[in-house]
């Protein structure tokens, strides 16, 4: 056997894997999308069907704002845990990221003990103000479940690139006369962008498709993920159901590549 | 070019010392006076205090409790660094990576509100001034070592500062554009005219560009002086072997002689010691015939460096001596010589360490 053909057959198992866990179900969940009975106009009815389109702008928008959410407390939260020492510091890292050992259904039975009918929150208001407060149910509970989710992940990345920073920037910016908001602004905030997008672009993807706490919630809630679970299930709609799958993922890829190209000259920038 | 504020203001340091909260002791108390204007040189190895006390000068840190900083004898201890309108080199540069190299060294007065306009104005005359034309809308990371040490000396007088103060600036470069912009600050220093505080590690930068040099070590002040006091009359055996080369000797002295193993080595005075450490340079040190000096041994080995021969020679004191000869005198190894050495060129150190 000559080198080349060598090479060319240990490539082989990556091919077969590709094709059977990748290409083969994307295009069968493709194909599927357009077998309904509106074929490929299935794919526009994503953004055309009102209920659809509502739906899929309250996904992006719900991501977003976890995405926001989670960046500006893991942000604070990573910069003062990196850049302090105290008593418990460690154990309060590890306890940070426990979290991260929960599956969605345990986050959103977490946040039904929390703001549940029977759930903390609605004890301490009824007690206070004479009325319940629930909102585990709502979209306010995933965004509170995906929160949860995404900070210690993001506290993490933000930590490290943290860690990686040279102060030296920041006492060159004070040099020069610059107070602490225009440090922040000027350098550490610049400095952090890489970091920001791949944790941020973490924290998107995950509430855009996470599953598991919208489910736990209740079924109702108007997001993808769950719409694609009741056309799917409950409609037997495969067709609408496949499309809608497509749709999720092109529209997360397409807002992750856009945020990439877009920190790829923030990072080129920032040297 | 002139400052806005004339040259610069005169700095005191006095009784500052600085223990970090690890317990760690930087700096011992120390006490300095800087002139208006007056470069001073901070050298000493690493870990000697040089870079905690620039810091402490800077505003970078807080003396311990007792120790006070002055600009113009006015007290700044409780002022941070953004107040105290200082311009700072850092060893690394600490460039800003996501700006131009025109918005660099606009920062400062981009911070103080100044103007576009005359803000464009100032950079263009600093631009000029360190040599970086044509780099202005350069990213950081598209310039070289040497341009980056520019734009940061550069942003730092942009400001008019009335104290620049520089941690290494010449450190991260290789020896040959070292010494090439070694000559370059030292005129602009010069030009500039500002009270400037340096720091470095190495002595020929010290010697270059300071009026007066603070030799540290250990947290403490070995010796403060201008370059040549500090080279010909060091005050201690670590500031003798610090600064440039230096031949330690360790012997009695009978009658203002030295008694060496090849010979009695008059010296100024005629004392008595037990035991004397004398400094000996070794440019001091005159090759002569055999038996035409007091002094005499045999050459080890000889180096020819170009502008000058260096030669160990055994058999004259306990340890080797190394001379520094003319590069045309004839000599080879194994050869027996005279040294002839002036008695003012021999120079008693304490016995401490």
């Amino acid at each position: 056997m000559s080198q080349k053909s060598f090479v060319w057959s240990c490539l082989l198992p990556l091919v077969m894997v590709t094709a059977a866990f990748f290409l083969l179900p994307m295009v069968r969940l493709v194909v599927t999308g357009a077998e309904g009975p509106q074929g490929f106009a299935a794919y526009l009815a994503i953004l055309i069907e009102p209920r659809y389109r509502a739906t899929l702008i309250n996904t992006v928008l719900l991501a977003a704002a976890t995405t926001g959410v989670t960046l500006i407390v893991a942000t604070i939260a990573g910069m003062f845990l990196q850049r302090h020492r105290f008593p418990g510091r460690a154990v309060l890292i590890a306890m940070l990221t426990f979290p991260l050992a929960f599956p969605g259904v345990v986050v959103g039975f977490m946040i039904i003990l929390l703001a549940g009918r029977q759930g903390l929150i609605g004890d301490l208001s009824s007690r206070v103000f004479g009325e319940k407060l629930v909102f585990a149910y709502s979209i306010y509970g995933l965004f509170l479940g995906y929160l949860y989710f995404s900070i210690p992940r993001v506290i993490l990345t933000i930590m490290a690139a943290v860690q990686k920073l040279d102060t030296g920037l920041e006492e060159a910016a004070r040099s020069l006369g610059a107070g602490p908001w225009a440090v922040q602004r000027d350098v550490v905030l610049p400095a952090l962008a890489p970091a920001f997008v791949a944790s941020g672009a973490i924290a998107f993807a995950t509430a855009m498709g996470a599953f598991g706490t919208a489910f736990t919630l209740a079924t109702n809630i108007d997001v993808l993920p769950m719409l694609i679970y009741t056309e799917f299930t409950l409609a037997a709609n495969f067709a609408t159901a496949a499309a809608l799958s497509v749709g999720l993922g092109l529209i997360t890829w397409l807002i992750l590549a856009l945020a990439r190209s877009f920190s790829g000259s923030a990072v080129a920038a920032a040297g | 070019m002139s400052t806005a504020n004339g040259h610069g203001a005169s700095v005191s340091v006095q009784a500052c010392g600085k223990t970090f909260a690890d317990g760690t002791r930087a700096l011992e108390s120390a006490t300095l006076d800087i002139a208006r204007g007056e470069t001073l040189v901070l050298l000493g190895p690493s870990g000697c205090g040089k870079t905690t006390m620039l810091r402490i000068i800077a505003g970078l840190e807080l003396p311990d409790e007792g120790g006070t900083v002055l600009f113009d004898g006015k007290d700044v201890t409780s002022e941070p660094i953004e107040q105290r309108n200082v311009g700072m080199v850092f060893q690394s540069y600490a460039l800003f990576p996501n700006m131009s190299v025109a918005d660099n060294i606009g920062y400062g007065l981009k911070v103080r509100g100044v103007p576009r306009q005359e803000r464009a104005a100032r950079i263009a005359e600093l631009v000029a001034l360190t040599n970086i034309a044509g780099l202005e809308n350069r990213r950081i990371d598209q310039l070289s070592g040497g341009q980056r040490q520019r734009v940061a000396l550069a942003r730092a007088v942009a400001i008019r500062p009335r104290i620049l103060l520089l941690d290494e600036p010449l450190t991260a470069l290789d020896a040959a554009l070292r010494d090439r912009l070694r000559g370059e600050l030292n005129r602009l220093l010069r030009a500039l005219g500002i009270t400037t505080i340096y720091v470095t590690h190495d002595q020929a930068e010290a010697m270059e560009l300071g009026d007066r040099i603070v030799v540290m070590r250990k947290g403490t002040i070995a010796q403060i002086g201008t370059p040549r006091e500090i080279y010909f009359t060091p005050r201690n055996r670590f500031v003798a072997e610090f600064i440039g080369a230096a031949n330690i000797i360790e012997s009695p002295v009978e009658d203002g002689h030295l008694v060496l193993s090849g010979g009695r080595q008059p010296l100024r005075s005629g004392i008595n010691l037990a035991v004397a450490v004398a400094m000996i340079r070794p440019e001091t040190i005159q090759v002569v015939e055999a038996g035409r000096a007091p002094l005499s041994g045999t050459i080890d080995s000889v180096s020819f460096v170009g502008d000058r021969q260096r030669l160990v020679i055994s058999g004259t004191s306990r340890k080797p001596l190394t001379v520094d000869a003319p590069n045309a005198v004839q000599v080879r190894p194994g050869e027996e010589v005279g040294l002839l050495v002036a008695p003012e060129s021999v120079r008693l150190l304490p016995l401490e360490d």
